[in-house]
């Protein structure tokens, strides 16, 4: 089973890494580019297939480690 | 005063903080490795700066799941007296025993010179050494010093005066939100900051302006 796990800023965040990467995209002349917000990817391999056992183990490492709350969001996505 | 450095692979300001401890109280810090699990019988423990883990996933975030943290987040809820400086504030915030986050500083830039620091409380055992409104010099050395919390959390470190240093006279060198370079736990006997106190020490650092941290602890716990 494999899952993935999206970690972004939560909205009212300042985040001057992705103004610079909007400002570098704006300097590359890609056009109407409005906002860009970077964020993390995590991979993940688990054995077993219960799904449901997965996704909210996968939530407690996300509220353990994988995310800040106080800053950032996740969201879950798993796949067999 | 009987004082513990915490050591995590990565640190590379243990040194300078083990020296600090050590020529103003006369006694040398035992030094604890991150994988214990025991702490010595101490009156403070101290979480120098550096780049634990290399900043990897985000500063202080592996090393504050440490074995030996879970001892360090038990003494302080005994009223032990626990500093983080630099890299350790960031610790201590991702170990939960200071709130907010420290992000990445607005010029996205690694800040390496002295600002200056209002004491913004001086009624602490971290910071009794100075006096309300003292503007001292201090070295930073850091890349994600941008202290971030929500409105509420600024709103109840503000009115329970847990804002121990603020950036003075427009030397904020990372973007903190209300100039924050240090902040106490609600309990006041946690102090995290982004500055290096320990870097100011004596003549021969350029000054001693970091000096009355360290007296001042000394002063308590004799």
């Amino acid at each position: 089973m494999k899952a993935r796990v999206t970690v972004t800023l939560k909205a009212g965040v300042l985040d001057p890494q992705g103004q610079a990467i909007e400002g570098s995209l704006k300097t590359l002349g890609f056009p109407g580019v409005a906002s860009v917000r970077q964020g993390k990817v995590f991979d993940l391999v688990l054995e077993g297939t219960d799904v449901e056992a997965a996704r909210s183990q996968i939530t407690s490492m996300c509220d353990k480690l994988l995310a800040n709350t106080v800053i950032e969001n996740y969201a879950i996505e798993i796949s067999n | 005063m009987k004082a513990a450095v915490i050591v995590f692979p990565g640190l590379n300001r243990d040194r300078d903080m083990i020296a600090a401890l050590t020529k103003v109280s006369g006694t040398a810090p035992a030094i604890v490795w991150h994988q214990d699990t025991e702490l010595p019988d101490v009156d403070l423990i101290v979480i120098p700066g550096g780049f634990s883990y290399g900043d990897y996933l985000r500063c202080g975030a592996i090393a504050a799941r440490s074995p030996i943290m879970d001892q360090v987040r038990a003494r302080a809820e005994q009223g032990t007296k626990v500093l983080g400086v630099c890299n350790g504030f960031q610790i201590l915030i991702e170990a939960g025993l200071l709130p907010g986050a420290l992000m990445r500083n607005t010029s996205l830039k690694f800040v390496c010179r002295e600002v200056k620091l209002e004491v913004t409380n001086a009624d602490t055992d971290f910071t009794r050494g100075y006096t309300k409104g003292q503007i001292i010099r201090c070295p930073v050395a850091h890349h994600d010093g941008n202290y971030f919390a929500d409105a509420e959390t600024l709103k109840r470190l503000e009115g329970e005066d847990l804002v121990a240093f603020r950036y003075a006279e427009g030397t904020n060198p990372n973007g903190s939100l209300h100039d924050i370079a240090g902040i106490l736990n609600a309990r006041k006997n946690v102090l995290g900051l982004m500055p290096h106190p320990e870097n100011l020490i004596e003549a021969a650092h350029g000054g001693t302006d970091g000096r009355a941290l360290f007296t001042g602890l000394l002063g308590q716990a004799a």
